[in-house]
């Protein structure tokens, strides 16, 4: 693997921008160049957050074009929905299928439609489709906030890379008494990945 | 990290802003000042991990400017930073300091925002080096934006005048590979030698403005003049049947997009090196110009007498990217690839939009909650912060916002000019400090009944949570001293005062009832409570709704809590739902429960 085009999305406070952070510096580990970039304009307050990393021998934008997403990583499952225009054709969608109810449906002016409606029509647009039920593995391997380590798991599970490389970097970006947990989360995330 | 070549130098991903403040430390900058503001913010926070750095937030972007021109006249090393809109603040003081000149090096960080992500305007800031005649360094990644921060010292101190250091949002929030050394020496923090007088530049009365404003032309001549073989400058041959001038990130879209044509990448994007600009058109059959935002250079370029391709085919409106390059490049018919193959969006099911909201427990919704009651007749001046959401439903209680500080100079106004309505003023307490103080010292002044509402959350929470005058505690994290807003409103001249509890519904809506039976002059009403993110936030047992007894009337749906969720069951009559709380997001803070008609709110025992 010499080139990627990874795009995470998601909702301010799911860790979107930390696991994109772990993905460049995978990128790095490997030999390659990476950049990643970001938007979390209104993250804090419930907002989408976005963050494009990119792998290649030598990259020149920090952002992808539409159409040239190998991996849409989405933390949430409308937001997938929301992105997954992004991908190349036969690219892959990894999602975590937690639902996050955003406001405008709280108040009542819209739906959230349901989760296998929102399966099937990403179904249909992605090379592959791997759903992840971040939210129970990540209680299971002992907390909640591991969501994000257990995505990059399942994403490492679908990528031609080392396992142990992505370990090491989620290690070295988590304070040390997480990294038990952390450990767990990433080999339960890549064993959800049939 | 990965090591190359020599054994210290390491390979670190760092962002744009954090290879600012890499680079700024390597350049041996002494004081550094900001005032907080997206996408410039990290800058000083990562600036502040360093030794040797005296890195403090300012009240303002002028206040940072100014201190960081003072230590810049001492001789030291200087930094300002701010977003686009704060070198408007700061833009008095910018304009002289390039008469002035400067002994130490000074370095102004402009962070634009193309694509307004987070600002209220997109502003080209390249234009204030023309306007006040100084050199812009526009780096294109976070290498670059390491060097070229060294050599913007290097600049300011070889010519004597203040060098702006543009950013843009992608730039200060992309990650790329930066050389670092290590490991990196600590440096201790170094006195300055006794300060050297020099009235004849620092002093700008109108008899030096007028000697120094020719010294001002030939420092720009001179700077172009170095431009000319600045290794910043650089063209990179390739087929050369079309040439590309651009700079700052648009190079990245460019090096991908048309990848083989030539280029000439400008790294100084004012003065321009126009002999080079010449030497490069000269060896190409066509030029194009791709820039962010403005045509900067490329009207320069076309003044030379350069044909440029393409009537504007670069859009002048948002970010640049990878597609509207090639769109552009299409549509002027360069050759490049087409663009890719697309998936089509999701039609099946409609996708609701996610709005930002204010936080569960956020100190300003009851405030919010209470004012758009009094709506039918009072006009709502507001201000930028997360308050800013009030514009939003559920509320929808804000008429006008435009600047920080605004707020307060136009209710005055509209007051003044013979308003019938309440006009009431909403600011938060960073923006306070920042520039609401005069116009409230102007209300007192000119006696204008308006009401002026501070938001008091104890934090400059919009930007990411950072400290300011009103808090105390400094970028450095000591402990230094905390002004009081209500004895400051008092000292201004303001009779009535009002202070509150931001989560007490009743008492907010008493204060709003009282501040509007005032006769004259302005009154103040402080809403003090702490923002969820700061360790000042108390957490109380969730609430819970008794489903029974919910009528499913729909008050508490209008605090727009994300909180407060649509139950399943509904109402037997009405059809309409009933309220559930997510105890993972409830904090607490009872504002619904205080709103609900029938107290089907409780506050449950446990998990605090
Ligand atoms: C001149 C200028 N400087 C900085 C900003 C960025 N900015 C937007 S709101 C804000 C401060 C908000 O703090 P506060 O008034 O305390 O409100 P809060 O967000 O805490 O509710 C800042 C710094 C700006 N928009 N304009
Ligand atoms: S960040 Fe703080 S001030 Fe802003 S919406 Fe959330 S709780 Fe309110």
């Amino acid at each position: 693997m010499d080139k990627m085009n990874f795009l995470f999305v998601g909702v301010g406070g799911q860790g979107v921008l930390t696991a994109s952070d772990i993905a460049a510096q995978v990128g790095l580990d490997l030999g390659l160049e990476a950049k990643k970039s970001e938007v979390h304009g209104f993250a804090q307050r419930g907002g989408v957050v976005e963050s494009h990393v990119r792998w290649a021998p030598l990259v020149g934008s920090p952002t992808c074009e539409k159409g040239t997403v190998d991996a849409l990583v989405a933390f949430e499952l409308l937001e997938a929905a929301r992105w997954v225009d992004w991908l190349r054709p036969g690219g892959t969608v990894v999602v975590n299928t937690q639902r996050i109810m955003p406001m405008s449906v709280t108040v009542g002016d819209a739906t959230y439609p349901a989760s296998e409606a929102i399966c099937e029509a990403l179904e249909r647009r992605a090379g592959r489709l791997v759903r992840v039920d971040g939210l129970t593995l990540a209680a299971e391997a002992g907390t909640t906030r591991a969501i994000n380590t257990v995505i990059l798991g399942a994403l490492s599970a679908v990528l031609d890379t080392p396992a142990e490389t992505w370990e090491e970097a989620i290690v070295r970006r988590v304070p040390a008494k997480y990294d038990a947990v952390n450990r767990t989360a990433f080999r339960m995330g890549r064993e959800a990945v049939g | 990290m990965q090591q190359i070549g020599e054994e210290s130098i390491m390979k670190v991903l760092l962002s744009g802003n954090e290879a600012i403040a890499l680079g700024a430390w390597e350049a041996q900058v002494q004081f550094a000042s900001a005032y907080p503001g997206t996408p410039s913010t990290e800058i000083l926070e990562s600036l502040s991990q360093y030794a040797g750095v005296r890195a403090e937030w300012a009240s303002n972007e002028k206040v940072a400017l100014d201190a960081a021109a003072g230590a810049a006249f001492g001789g030291a090393r200087a930094l300002a930073a701010m977003k686009h809109v704060g070198v408007n603040v700061a833009a008095d003081s910018l304009m002289s300091l390039s008469y002035t000149g400067v002994q130490g090096g000074l370095v102004v960080v402009s962070a634009d925002d193309p694509g307004a992500f987070s600002s209220q305007n997109e502003q080209d800031n390249r234009h204030y080096a023309r306007f006040g005649k100084f050199p812009c360094l526009d780096p294109s990644d976070s290498e670059e934006a390491r060097q070229f921060t060294r050599l913007a010292f290097d600049l300011s101190e070889q010519f004597h005048c203040p060098v702006i250091l543009r950013s843009t949002t992608r730039l200060s929030h992309s990650k790329s590979p930066v050389e670092v050394e290590m490991p990196q020496e600590p440096r201790a923090f170094e006195p300055l030698p006794p300060f050297e007088r020099k009235p004849d530049w620092y002093v700008i009365i109108p008899a030096t403005a007028r000697r120094r404003h020719p010294v001002v032309e030939q420092r720009l001549l001179d700077v172009a003049q170095w431009s000319e073989t600045a290794p910043v400058n650089r063209i990179e041959w390739g087929d050369r049947s079309l040439g590309i001038i651009t700079c700052g990130v648009a190079y990245q879209y460019v090096r991908e997009v048309l990848a083989g044509y030539s280029i000439l990448k400008i790294g100084l994007t004012y003065p321009l090196p126009k002999q080079l600009i010449r030497q490069f058109a000269g060896q190409v059959d066509a030029v194009a110009v791709v820039e962010e935002l403005d045509p900067f250079i490329e009207e320069q370029v076309r003044a030379m007498g350069i044909a440029v391709v393409g009537a504007e085919p670069v859009p002048r409106v948002g970010e640049l990217t990878l597609a509207k390059v090639r769109q552009a490049a299409l549509q002027a018919a360069w050759p490049v690839e087409p663009a890719p193959e697309l998936v089509e969006p999701v039609d099946e099911v409609a996708l609701p939009t996610r709005p930002p909201a204010l936080c569960p427990g956020c100190p300003h919704r009851a405030f919010f909650y209470n004012l758009r009651r009094w709506k039918k007749n009072a006009v709502f001046s507001g201000d930028i912060g997360c308050y800013s959401m009030g514009v939003l439903p559920p509320f929808e209680a804000m008429d006008m916002l435009i600047s920080m500080g605004a707020s307060v100079g136009m209710a005055h106004g509209l007051k003044k000019a013979g308003s019938a309505e309440n006009v009431f003023a909403i600011i938060g307490d960073s923006t306070f400090f920042h520039a609401g103080l005069s116009p409230l010292a102007n209300a007192v002044y000119n006696q204008s009944k308006i009401i002026v509402a501070v938001l008091d959350n104890r934090i400059t929470a919009m930007t990411g949570g950072q400290q300011h005058p009103g808090t105390g505690i400094t970028l450095m994290g000591e402990e230094g001293k905390r002004i009081e807003i209500a004895p400051v409103a008092r000292a201004l001249g303001v009779e009535h005062v009002w202070e509150l509890d931001a989560w007490d519904v009743a008492g907010i809506n008493q204060a709003l009832k009282a501040a509007m039976a005032v006769e004259a002059g302005p009154a103040v009403i402080l809403v003090k409570g702490a923002c969820v993110f700061t360790p000042y936030f108390h957490r109380r047992p969730v609430v819970e709704v008794d489903l029974e007894t919910c009528t499913a009337c729909g008050s508490c749906f209008r605090v727009g809590c994300p909180a407060i969720l649509k139950s399943d069951e509904t109402h037997p009559k009405s059809g309409r739902h009933k309220a559930s709380i997510d105890p993972l997001l409830c904090t607490g803070c009872t504002v619904c429960l205080q709103v609900c008609p029938v107290d089907a709110i409780y506050q449950t025992g446990g998990s605090e």
